[in-house]
């Protein structure tokens, strides 16, 4: 079998030789070791000051964005909920009437959006399915709530509001944009 | 007359109050000292690097609740941690904490008092310690407790023998058992730790059963003891044990660094003080210091040994001790005997 790690040492039931019986030369190893590490850097963070950085590809709090005009980019069309295999999200549709062009960017837009955050698996399917580019997934973190309900978090909690863009561009590399942009790849048209 | 008096009055309410600073940042100094080799940064919250930690601490201490459970003998209950206190600060009368003091026109010894027979006076006190710890844990009327206090009462008396004997071999060389004597005889001399090495390993291992700590705390021994001895105290009662260790670990570190490191001597120190042209009470003052040096390095080495080593298993300590370190100590007598012996020293 191949060893994981090349540290590995064979256990041999052999008699202790007499430094090995004395303990005393192991000791004076072990407290070299222990001395050694009181100079060396604490890996403490020291929370409330001090934050650990997100990794890059953290998924977390999601958004829905909206563009540059501040309309809301979702339409509504259901991919998410399809591809979420937590069975998260659920949305109703609605028409756009006359005089909405300002706040919803197609003719559809989503009149009830939901994710429930105790089912999210907080995969990213959603992002990768949206054509719109209207979820993402944020470095944000997912508030604690008291009741179970309150998880069910709906368009006030998931839109980003019009003076408080959320940024995305970790998420929305120039990869993914490219991706975006070939109109060969079905997922795209 | 009276001006003894109150000089000694002076020291030994001196020598309470620095035993207690001592032993309260020694709390402060494991924490810190355990996190600096753990990788981390220990207590730092409470005032400036955490300095006022023990404070915190102690008032936690007195405003927690106080449980004396039902089932146990309330006398003995309340009687051990008050004996675990009262033997740890009974040793350190007898350490010489420095050389002469001029106190009201008159020279005194800065020692509380010099028995002849220190050195037995001083294992009389220290074995008394076990007490509380046993009755403290057979009061507590719990299977945990019961078990860490015979273990403690076992493994002190195991070790309290090697102890002994590796001490009679100090005695045979050093030919007193006053501590004032043993400390001054190291004055010009070399330290005792160069006649007696070997003593010196088998008392500093016996001084860690005593004290027991890492890796003999087998009393303790949180990982299957839930605490031993102290499972069921808390608040102060609790603080009072944990204190009595820390006090016990600060006499211990003195009573070796008197009996084998010269004590309040140091290398040159006559030359020293005569360079400096320091007064006597102030080159008394400077062998306190180094004397204080000293005793610190100990503690620091009890500590360092804390969180090197594991702890043992029981018939492992048994096995040390009664098969390793008492056959060793006797050994050590032997040697100590045929060399004093070859240099005639013997009558």
């Amino acid at each position: 079998m191949q060893p994981l790690t090349n540290r590995s040492k064979a256990v041999l039931q052999k008699e202790m030789t007499f430094a090995e019986k004395l303990y005393l030369p192991a000791i004076i190893n072990g407290m070299i070791i222990t001395f050694k590490h009181m100079f060396k850097k604490a890996a403490t963070i020291q929370y409330p000051e001090q934050k650990r950085e997100f990794s890059p590809i953290y998924r977390g709090h999601h958004v829905l964005k909206r563009d540059d005009e501040g309309a809301e980019r979702c339409t509504a069309c259901g991919l998410c909920a399809v591809s979420c295999p937590a069975e998260a999200i659920t949305m109703q549709a609605a028409e756009r009437k006359e005089g909405e062009e300002k706040l919803y960017r197609e003719e559809k837009y989503a009149a009830n959006y939901e994710i429930n955050m105790l089912r999210c698996i907080f995969c990213g399917l959603c992002e990768e399915a949206c054509p719109k580019e209207a979820i993402f997934l944020t470095d944000r973190l997912v508030p604690t709530e008291f009741d179970r309900g309150d998880f069910v978090f709906g368009k006030d909690k998931l839109v980003e509001k019009v003076d408080d863009r959320v940024d995305v561009t970790r998420r929305q590399t120039q990869d993914v944009l490219d991706f975006k942009q070939n109109k060969k790849y079905s997922h795209n048209k | 007359m009276e001006n003894y008096y109150l000089f000694k009055i002076i020291l030994v309410v001196a020598l309470f109050v620095v035993s207690l600073v001592v032993a309260m940042y020694s709390t402060f100094a494991e924490r810190k000292i355990s996190a600096l080799m753990q990788d981390r940064l220990g207590p730092n919250r409470a005032g400036p690097f955490g300095l006022l930690q023990p404070l915190a601490d102690g008032i936690k201490m007195f405003m927690k609740e106080e449980i004396i459970p039902n089932v146990s003998n309330k006398t003995l209950f309340i009687l051990g941690p008050c004996l675990a206190m009262t033997t740890a600060l009974m040793a350190g009368v007898l350490i010489p904490w420095g050389g002469k003091v001029e106190f009201m026109g008159k020279p005194y010894d800065l020692q509380v008092t010099d028995l002849n027979i220190g050195v037995l006076y001083i294992f009389g006190v220290t074995s008394l310690g076990v007490y509380g710890i046993m009755i403290g844990g057979w009061a507590s009327n719990n299977k945990y407790s019961l078990m860490g206090a015979i273990r403690a009462s076992a493994q002190m008396i195991s070790y309290e023998i090697a102890m002994g004997l590796a001490i009679i071999a100090l005695i045979m060389s050093t030919g007193t058992m006053s501590l004032g004597e043993i400390a001054a005889q190291q004055d010009a001399g070399l330290a005792n730790i160069v006649y007696q090495p070997l003593g010196f390993l088998i008392f500093l291992i016996c001084a860690f059963a005593e004290l027991n700590r890492a890796p003999f705390d087998m009393p303790e021994s949180e990982s299957e003891l839930i605490g031993g001895y102290h499972t069921e105290y808390s608040s102060m009662k609790l603080g009072l044990f944990l204190f009595a260790e820390y006090i016990n670990m600060f006499i211990s570190s003195a009573v070796i660094v008197t009996f084998y490191f010269g004590g309040y001597n140091f290398p040159f120190q006559n030359e020293i003080n005569e360079a400096l042209g320091l007064s006597t009470n102030m080159a008394t003052a400077l062998g306190t210091l180094v004397m204080f040096g000293k005793i610190f390095f100990f503690i620091f080495f009890f500590m360092w040994i804390r969180w090197t080593l594991p702890r043992f298993r029981y018939d492992q300590l048994m096995r040390l001790g009664w098969k390793s370190l008492i056959p060793l100590a006797i050994l050590n007598i032997l040697i100590t005997g045929v060399v004093m012996w070859m240099n005639g020293k013997l009558n």
